[in-house]
């Protein structure tokens, strides 16, 4: 052997990667993808197969004939865009309105900033609240779960969402917390079912690609305000569990929020991001103009995070003397 | 039993040791030893032989270059060939004595060379001290800082504590096992060496999991020595670095910029204090070791007991030779160790290990972008952020790297082990830690000039 490698240590290297991460949270997702499609059927299918490949073929357009680079689009991460971006989405959404946010999603809040790892906020959010202050209505018909699953032609079988009824002050028209739970409810396709949810981020916490700091604290704090509320006034606020099960804030928690590239870098920085999204979350749906705050509040943090990673540092070994023991 | 460890970061890379349940076996001598005057930490030792000169095993070949440095001898019986400069492992240029080595393998008389275990400490503290400088002794866990160094306590410190470190985290390495179950009882003389020469009572000797008869022996054998207690450690690396050893042990932090004694603590390693008893009891200098040389592929992954100079290529040979396909020849383990740029380097004082990586492992992955997944901060054992310092090094931004206290770190490489997308991590930090260091220099001189 004439010319062996030379480099520094380490020599060793651990066998997780980047594109496993990425096609994990993927696999994460597999269990809301099934609800969604037991709820809103073939719809749900197209929606999320236009989606993907929007999201997917934007980047590698991006990255062949405008950036010139090197395509990554194996690495997995604008598929996991493209399915959150599905999951954020009436099942009637018209496929052309879904192109423009893929496009946004993708084209701006991603690879504008430098691509994968680059973005300062979640580009399937950024998608999202683009599509949802442009064609407000499309964003905010919701199709019937179940009876709506063998139909194309969704549009004249809606139905108001839980969230929208108390913003209504309708508490008497709320589902039970059972349909929340397993979420046979009106809906984004992937946020109804919090239980589809939870199996996916329990899978992720026990492959320690998220930790439960972010999740655990943003619920809490949502729980924690909202109840205060409730007990305060519980004929103007609603049961905070219909705060917790309704809307994004079960898929905002596991896979919105927990985004690593725009989430603080250590617990502490992590724990301070999660209570604050839960505030602003908290805030916009018991006194905003929206009934869903879920996603401001994580694009609001989201911008908060280079300030609380400059400010919030681990604890440097040796830098308190201990001399106990 | 009662396992500790340290609490911040680290990581768990597979141990893969391989050559654990071989004996120790000694090597022939090749025809011709290369012997660097520079096996230590400090300033080289200088040549004390000429060309032409015979030399005996343990005759002395170079003398102490200053306070931290040491002593080099003779590891075999010959004619000096050459005083000469030669590749080191690392492949920069190094001082060294070469050795025709004769077949005699004769010995200097005062040389004790019975196997008999002497119990008995007839040196004083002082005496010990100046033998260690005397006899080349320096830490065999391949830093080679001058053990006698850390033995004269500067006027106003104490140490309460001495620490042998045998937790041998570095994966494949086997070196430390096998001394601590074949020469058990010398090891443990030697610690009370250690004790006496610190003139303290407590010692403990740690040693990780992943070696049960290892501490189960020691167990046994302790007995016979108050004052000196196994403490056995889970496994995670880097365990044997020695501010997370003395956290794991004692639970005492070092603090930042500060050394061990600081904390009333010294740390040696197992080999050093086997070393200690050969130097003080048998007047035997540093002269040979322990080496492991392993490999998935090699044909005979072994422990050698090894002369200071034989090349490392003939240990290869004798394990089966160079097999196909190797891509990398690493001068100790995976994680801390050095790539060689061939396998004819000569076996120093602290090259603990000879480790052949297959083609496949030796290559690094792609670089992608990062994530921000946090795995390296999380990894760090000195509670560091390495891919904050990585982005500001590769900007040259030295000043915020010294605010940063990148020095911190003790390039134990797990944020380089745990990154998923492969980036160079530490490779930056070196650089940064470089740069630092100078612009450091760079101000005092200012400030120097400024007075």
């Amino acid at each position: 052997m004439n010319n062996p490698k030379v480099s520094l240590s380490p020599h060793e290297k651990g066998h997780f990667t980047t594109n496993k991460i990425m096609w994990l949270v993927c696999a994460a997702l597999i269990p809301s993808f099934i609800s969604a499609l037991y709820n809103f059927g073939i719809r749900a299918l197209v929606v999320v197969a236009a989606s993907l490949v929007f999201c997917v073929g934007i980047e590698y357009l991006i990255q062949k004939f405008l950036l010139k680079t090197k395509v990554t689009i194996c690495d997995g991460s604008a598929a996991v865009t493209g399915l959150l971006l599905a999951f954020n989405m009436p099942s009637s959404i018209p496929l052309w309105q879904l192109f423009i946010g893929a496009l946004v999603a993708i084209g701006i809040a991603k690879m504008a900033f430098g691509g994968l790892g680059k973005n300062p906020f979640n580009p399937a959010l950024v998608g999202r609240a683009f599509l949802l202050i442009s064609f407000p209505v499309s964003m905010t018909t919701w199709p019937q779960p179940g009876i709506t699953r063998f139909v194309w032609n969704v549009d004249a079988m809606t139905a108001a969402t839980p969230l929208g009824n108390i913003k209504l002050h309708a508490f008497n028209q709320l589902p039970d917390y059972w349909d929340l739970f397993i979420g046979t409810v009106g809906g984004s396709l992937g946020e109804t079912s919090a239980l589809a949810i939870l199996l996916g981020g329990l899978f992720l916490i026990y492959k320690k690609i998220i930790s439960w700091h972010i999740p655990f604290f943003f619920l809490a704090t949502i729980l924690v305000f909202t109840g205060i509320a409730w007990l305060v006034n519980p004929e103007a606020f609603v049961n905070p569990l219909y705060h917790i099960l309704g809307g994004g804030v079960m898929l905002g928690a596991f896979f919105m929020l927990t985004d690593m590239v725009t989430s603080p870098m250590n617990p502490k920085g992590q724990i301070i991001f999660a209570i604050g999204a839960g505030i602003i979350c908290s805030c916009i749906r018991l006194w905003g103009a929206y009934p869903e705050g879920c996603m401001f509040s994580i694009l609001i943090m989201n911008a908060f995070v280079p300030l609380i990673d400059k400010y919030i540092k681990p604890k440097r070994f040796g830098s308190e003397v201990n001399y106990g023991g | 039993m009662n396992f500790k460890t340290f609490k911040k970061g680290g990581v768990h890379p597979p141990a893969n040791k391989i050559s654990a349940g071989t004996p120790i076996e000694a090597v022939e001598l090749p025809k011709r030893v290369t012997i660097l005057l520079s096996q230590h930490i400090g300033a080289p030792a200088a040549p004390v032989v000429q060309k032409g000169d015979k030399v005996k095993v343990g005759t002395l070949i170079g003398a102490a270059g200053g306070f931290v440095s040491v002593n080099i001898h003779s590891s075999v019986s010959g004619t000096v060939f050459a005083v000469d400069t030669v590749k080191d492992p690392g492949g920069f240029a190094s001082k060294a004595v070469i050795i025709d080595v004769d077949e005699a393998d004769e010995w200097e008389e005062s040389i004790i060379r019975t196997p008999e275990v002497i119990r008995e400490i007839k040196a004083t503290p002082e005496e010990i001290v100046a033998t260690m400088k005397e006899m080349g002794i320096v830490g065999m866990g391949g830093a080679c800082f001058p053990t006698h160094v850390k033995y004269t306590i500067p006027e106003g410190k104490k140490a309460d504590t001495l620490i042998i470190n045998a937790v041998e985290c570095e994966p494949y390495l086997t070196d430390d096992h096998r001394i601590m179950l074949e020469r058990t009882e010398e090891i443990l003389v030697g610690v009370e060496i250690m004790k006496k020469a610190l003139k303290i009572d407590t010692a403990f000797i740690g040693i990780e999991a992943n070696k049960p008869d290892a501490i189960e022996k020691m167990e046994k054998a302790v007995k016979d020595f108050p004052g000196t207690v196994v403490q056995p450690l889970m496994l995670k690396y880097p365990q044997g670095a020695e501010k997370q050893l003395i956290k794991a042990i004692r639970n005492r932090e070092v603090p930042s910029g500060k050394l061990p004694l600081d904390v009333g603590c010294v740390v040696d390693n197992v080999g050093t204090a086997l070393a200690i008893y050969e130097a003080v009891q048998k007047h035997k200098p540093l002269l040979e070791r322990v080496v492991t040389v392993t490999g998935k592929k090699l044909a005979k992954p072994a422990n050698y007991l090894v002369r200071v100079g034989i090349p490392a290529s003939v240990l290869i040979e004798k394990s089966g030779g160079i097999p196909e396909g190797t891509g990398k020849i690493i001068s100790g383990g995976p994680m801390m160790g050095k790539a060689a740029v061939s396998a004819e380097f000569p076996i120093t004082k602290g090259t603990s290990g000879v480790l052949l990586l297959d083609e496949s492992e030796a290559k690094r992955r792609e670089v992608q972008n990062c994530i921000r997944c946090a795995k390296c901060v999380d990894a760090c054992p000195m509670g560091l952020e390495p891919f904050l310092y990585e982005k500001l090094s590769e900007r040259g931004r030295w000043d915020d790297l010294d605010a940063l206290n990148v020095t911190d770190c003790i390039e134990c490489g797990c944020c380089s082990y745990t990154c998923p997308s492969a980036r160079p991590l530490l490779d930056y930090i070196r650089l940064a830690k470089a740069n630092v260091g100078r612009i450091r220099r760079e101000r005092a001189a200012k400030k120097q000039e400024a007075k």
